[in-house]
């Protein structure tokens, strides 16, 4: 029942948002704070007293809490929702990232703010669904859900090309959302004739036997839908569109959370429910990844706006995410959830950035911008910090990520992984062109700025402090959030055929100066039954 | 944790883990202050945090050499810790380290101090000590880290620093472009690194130091792949730090940087972190001895190439820049002919010669204008006689001037070492001692030339004892230093070696006492005679005959430019990237989706002109379709 109660809650906060405009426009921003802040409350309150330790496996499994309740008997749809370490990790960042994005849209927000603030509200309660929905109905019904107010906060408070982009990313996500539904009843109806029972709940059709070749094109339709969310070449091209129109909340939750369900979509599902079919479409699903990563991050370099420049290098990034989920090895699974942690905060973080940049200057265009390290300073300062953590410096919280995805992945594809790391120095490339580019060199400051720049404020910097200690924070201590997933993962894991040597990362200790190779516990092993182990 | 209990040893290991915190704790008190500290507090917390982190380092070294041969370890905290890799943030103080840490935290020191005074008028006073703090802390933890991956923690961080630092004065252009070039071409041999890395995480399950060393030796036979594919790229890491070949192209844009920084970083400690890496691994280099010949063969042909493009640079800093990659060249060498205290002791004199002479070179330029070009220098003996006398006992030392220079003394144990190597000896001997002659021929082209002749400039104002100290102090160690290793004809002495013998392996050289002096009087008499050369030339004026002769200045040309590096990475790497992904930036990809829409568009307004509001082709399509049904039912 709590559950259910942190889907309603931005649900309810929307409808007061909207209702409560006509008493001020601060009135919606507060209560959209204050919904936030409510299921914050109630996650934590979940956690903490829920029947399972995050750590410890139990005779709950991974699960810390669960909603069933029974919808639409008549089809086998029930109401079906669940938390681990994953879906609670993602939900945590999902409500902190819109906590900042309404702090952050304060002053750019002035019109239609009730409504603006019930978008955003209703978006999270759909990303909040996805990540608890384990009812294939009912996670499709949240799927589309949260696509709806995206919709409109692009189309109605975007930018220049504000229509396009909203059109382009409702048809990519929408066309592609299409064809998982026809996957989903494809399989439900699979499992009805095999078992006589018409269900669509998760656990029961998890162990759906199914030809190789029927599960090919199954798992190929779930993972097009999740594939064009995360984005992956070459789908991903409504995403520099979606995140430049967007006003910078909708590119904070579209970064920072919107393109983790794709990434949660292929952990939780595709490989799971198909595991052989995705193990055969590994190499393919890999080479996207590392394709992604280079290709992505090339875009991002040739960019002049900046959004763009930010937006291409979340391809790139994710790119790394592909390649994880396909090495399915532990390492490279806590990699991948360390990424999409580390990547929400610190590319949400950029478009905060720009968007106080462009606050002051109108445009975002660095043909017409330069040397802003002198009239900005503290702006400047943060701006670099995050760029830096975008490029994988350690003892921020992306590097961590990576080289967990590389070193998992290595066992498995080595050349891959070795094309992959070349990501690092293409992220070198773009993350410095913009700081070249945008603080550096003599000063140019266009002529429809708002003059005197005013350097950042307490309300922005709060924001941005935030978010440069919670990169930091994973950079140097990630352990809290490996160990929140680890159980998870390792079911998850179990669940498609994977057999780990040790239970979870969290029990493992090691005191250094112990004898080589003796607690190289997770030796990686793939998740096919006739696979052969890693490689030599 | 530490590796003997008691309370000494317990304080002990908080003095280890405050060495590297105390400049990190000044880099955030500077950071928080966002500028807003009065300038003598920036250089407070600057200067004081790197002179408590050279104490402590010096109480360490008091304690851990009265311990005899011990290890001092510190473990903060585990950093990640999953299934499959444990990393813990912890330190490891043994006697490698212990040099590292002293040279770097003493010669930090005298840097600070010297630069609160230089960079006294600039506008980022305190940003410049956030910076060089960061540095400072990064180098500490790379050099202290006993986990690969913390090292490598410390190793980008101070790629890092040297790219804030090198582009400090960010407004004109082309120090960030210098800055941007340094942090990509050292993060190509960064990400060979990381590749070394994952390998050697995934063959060995750890990246403890000690650990995966000793795994290593027990694992693999030695000259097999992996060994030698792993010591390969850590080599690729460390030839991208330390500036060698073929990576060795953004050192000398790194002197955009303000002086003091290109004392420091670009000179006496961060380029020095590929010699550090390898000594560190050697255990993992011995498995591979191609690789050891390769990190031989490109020291010797880096401090080659080097040496003779010094010949050539007009721009005093410059001709140092290329002269630390020579002589990271030497260090190299002897790392891999596989005299490893030598190569250290090199990068200790060398630590002190070069900051010497780095900052003697700054406080001649802060006194003329920022002039860099030395030949509209000349006769500033008189006038700068502090700067005069420094940057000639530095050039003295890096020259290896016989018997009173350290230089002199690190060197020749590097040309001993390397003629008793076998196979190929021989060839690294008569490379490093071609470049032991033209080594002296450039840098004093530099003295004659800046000191000496027709006075050009006048100089303005005076030192104070912020400047005055640091060179003092460097001049003494520039010369003496050597001292605690010595050949057999000048005492024998091997103070250095014998404390480095409890961490790095040590090699008898064969070659006798007699042929030792000999090759001593070779290299002696090469040196003075490099001298000599030098003032015949520049001492003399013979340059202008020189410089009429069109070989020579084609030649010169072809040095001054870096062997032509720059030009052919640019034009087989760096303009084929940016074409493409200047016809790229508006991704081809979503031009195929663009068709499709159009195609949608073009589809509907085909279709919408069948909807013309004229009945009678209403009724003709009406019945063609009719038909067609009744034809698709018949005969389906």
């Amino acid at each position: 029942m709590m559950l259910t109660w942190v889907i309603l809650v931005p649900v309810i906060g929307g409808g007061v948002a909207v209702l409560a405009e006509r008493s001020g426009t601060d009135a919606p921003r507060w209560i959209a704070l204050a919904a936030v802040a409510i299921d914050l409350a109630l996650i934590i309150a979940i956690t903490v007293t829920g029947p399972a330790a995050l750590t410890a496996a139990s005779a709950h499994g991974p699960w810390l809490a669960e909603t069933y309740w029974r919808w639409i008997p008549q089809l086998g749809i029930s109401f079906r929702l669940d938390l681990d370490g994953l879906s609670l990790v993602l939900i945590l960042l999902a409500l902190s990232l819109t906590a900042l994005s309404v702090m952050t849209s304060w002053k750019e927000i002035a019109e239609r703010v009730g409504m603006f603030h019930a978008n955003l509200l209703w978006t999270l309660a759909g990303i909040v669904g996805v990540f608890l929905a384990l009812d294939l109905f009912l996670f499709f019904f949240f799927w589309e859900l949260m696509l709806v107010p995206m919709y409109f906060i692009i189309a109605l408070w975007g930018h220049e090309r504000r229509v396009y982009a909203a059109i382009k990313f409702f048809l990519f996500t929408q066309g592609s959302g299409l064809v998982m539904l026809v996957a989903i009843l494809a399989l439900v109806f699979i499992h009805r004739r095999a078992t006589g029972v018409l269900t669509f709940d998760y656990f029961a059709l998890r162990g759906t036997p199914l030809s190789p070749r029927l599960a090919f094109w199954m798992m190929l339709g779930f993972f097009f839908a999740f594939a064009v969310k995360l984005p992956t070449v070459p789908v991903h091209s409504w995403l520099p569109d979606a995140h430049t129109e967007a006003p910078t909340a909708g590119s904070v939750l579209l970064a920072g959370v919107l393109l983790k369900t794709g990434a949660y979509g292929l952990l939780r599902f595709v490989v799971p429910l198909f595991p052989q079919a995705a193990h055969a479409f590994a190499p393919v699903a890999m080479l996207l990844g590392a394709i992604s990563v280079l290709y992505g991050a090339a875009l991002s370099f040739a960019q002049d706006d900046m959004k763009r420049l930010v937006a291409y290098s979340s391809v790139s990034h994710m790119g790394f995410v592909l390649l994880a989920v396909f090495a399915w090895t532990s390492l490279s699974l806590h990699g991948a959830m360390v990424e999409i942690v580390a990547h929400g905060i610190s590319t949400g973080a950029l478009f905060i950035v720009v968007g106080m940049l462009q606050e002051r200057l109108h445009t975002r265009d660095l043909t017409r911008i330069g040397g802003l390290a002198a009239a900005l300073p503290r702006l400047s300062a943060l701006m670099t910090v995050f760029a830096i953590a975008s490029l994988g410096l350690p003892g921020l919280g992306n590097f961590i990520g990576e080289f967990l995805i590389l070193l998992g992945s290595f066992s498995v594809n080595r050349s891959l992984t070795i094309v992959a790391s070349l990501g690092l120095v293409a992220a070198v490339i773009y993350a410095l062109a913009l700081i070249a580019r945008a603080l550096h060199g003599p000063e140019r400051i266009p002529p429809q700025a708002h003059m005197p720049l005013t350097d950042v404020g307490a309300r922005e910097t709060t924001v941005l402090a935030v978010l440069s200690a919670a990169i930091l924070w994973l950079g140097v201590y990630p352990r809290p959030l490996l160990d929140a997933v680890a159980t998870g993962l390792g079911a998850l894991q179990s669940a498609a055929g994977v057999t780990m040597t040790s239970a979870s990362g969290s029990g493992a200790q090691r005191t250094p100066g112990s004898a080589p190779g003796g607690d190289y516990s997770g030796v990686p092993v793939r998740y096919s039954p006739h696979s052969a182990g890693p490689a030599p | 944790m530490p590796t003997r209990p008691g309370r000494c040893t317990t304080d002990m290991a908080t003095l280890l883990w405050l060495v590297p915190a105390l400049p990190l704790l000044g880099f955030l008190l500077l950071f928080l202050s966002a500028g807003r500290a009065p300038r003598p507090v920036s250089a407070l917390i600057g200067v004081g945090s790197t002179a408590l982190a050279a104490v402590f380092a010096l109480v360490l070294a008091g304690w851990l050499l009265s311990q005899g041969s011990g290890v001092l370890r510190v473990t903060l905290w585990r950093w990640i810790a999953t299934a499959g890799l444990q990393v813990a943030i912890g330190f490891q103080l043994d006697t490698l380290s212990l040099v590292m840490m002293l040279v770097v935290t003493f010669v930090s020191f005298l840097i600070h101090l010297y630069s609160s005074e230089f960079m006294q008028q600039d506008e980022g006073y305190s940003r410049f000590f956030a910076y060089m703090n960061l540095f400072v802390a990064s180098m500490l933890i790379l050099v202290l880290a006993d986990d690969l991956l913390l090292l490598f923690l410390g190793w980008e961080g101070v790629g890092l620093c040297s790219y804030l630092l090198i582009g400090f004065w960010y407004r004109n252009p082309s120090n960030g472009y210098a800055a941007r070039k340094a942090f990509i071409v050292t993060r190509v041999g960064d990400t060979a690194f990381m590749i070394g890395l994952l390998l050697l995480a995934t063959h060995l399950g750890t990246l403890a130091i000690g650990p995966m060393l000793a795994g290593a030796q027990v694992q693999w036979p030695t000259g097999s792949v992996l060994p030698t594919a792993a010591a390969a790229l850590l080599l690729g890491g460390a030839v991208g730090k330390s500036a060698q070949l073929p990576l060795q192209t953004w050192l000398p844009d790194a002197m955009a940087g303000p002086t003091p920084v290109s004392a420091l970083i670009h000179a006496a400690t961060m380029v020095t972190a590929g010699v550090y890496l390898i000594a560190r691994m050697h255990a993992l280099f011995e498995l591979a001895p191609s690789v050891l010949l390769a990190v031989a063969a490109i020291g010797a042909a880096t401090l080659l190439l080097a040496a003779f493009a010094a010949l050539a640079q007009h721009d005093l800093k410059r001709i140092l820049a290329y002269s630390t990659m020579s002589q990271i060249g030497y260090m190299f060498l002897a790392l891999g002919v596989g005299a490893w205290s030598a190569a250290i002791f090199h990068f200790m004199t060398h630590a002190f010669f070069k900051a010497l002479l780095f900052l003697a070179a700054g406080a001649v330029m802060m006194r003329i204008n920022d002039e860099h070009n030395i030949f509209r220098m000349g006769g500033l003996r008189r006038e700068l006689p502090m700067a005069f006398w420094s940057f000639l006992i530095g050039s003295a030392s890096l020259a290896a001037l016989p018997l009173i220079t350290a230089g002199f003394y690190s060197k020749d144990l590097i040309l001993w070492s390397a003629w008793n190597f076998r196979p190929g000896g021989a060839v690294l001997w008569l490379a490093g001692l071609l470049g032991a002659l033209i080594t002296p021929i450039y840098i004093f082209r530099a003295v004659f030339v800046v000191f000496f002749g027709a006075q050009h400039t006048r100089p303005s104002s005076r030192y104070g004892v912020r400047i005055v100290l640091p060179l003092t102090v460097l001049s003494v160690l520039a010369l003496t230093a050597g001292f605690v290793e010595t050949p057999h004809a000048l005492g024998s002495i091997s103070a250095l070696s014998r404390l480095l013998a409890s961490t790095l392996p040590t090699r008898e050289l064969a070659g006798s006492a007699a042929l030792q002096t000999v090759a001593m009087v070779i290299a002696m008499v090469l040196a003075l005679l490099g001298i000599a050369i030098a003032w015949w030339i520049y001492g003399r004026g013979a340059a202008g005959a020189l410089r009429a002769s069109a070989p020579v200045r084609a030649l010169a040309r072809w040095w001054l430019g870096g062997w032509g590096f720059d030009w052919l990475y640019d034009q087989t790497l760096v303009q084929p990237f940016l074409w493409i992904t200047r016809i790229n930036r508006a991704d081809v990809i979503d031009t195929g989706y663009g068709a499709l829409a159009a195609l949608g568009r073009l589809a509907n307004g085909l279709l919408s002109q069948t909807e013309d509001g004229r009945l009678r082709r209403y009724a003709g399509w009406i019945a063609a379709g009719s038909l067609v049904a009744v034809a698709v039912a018949m005969f389906a």
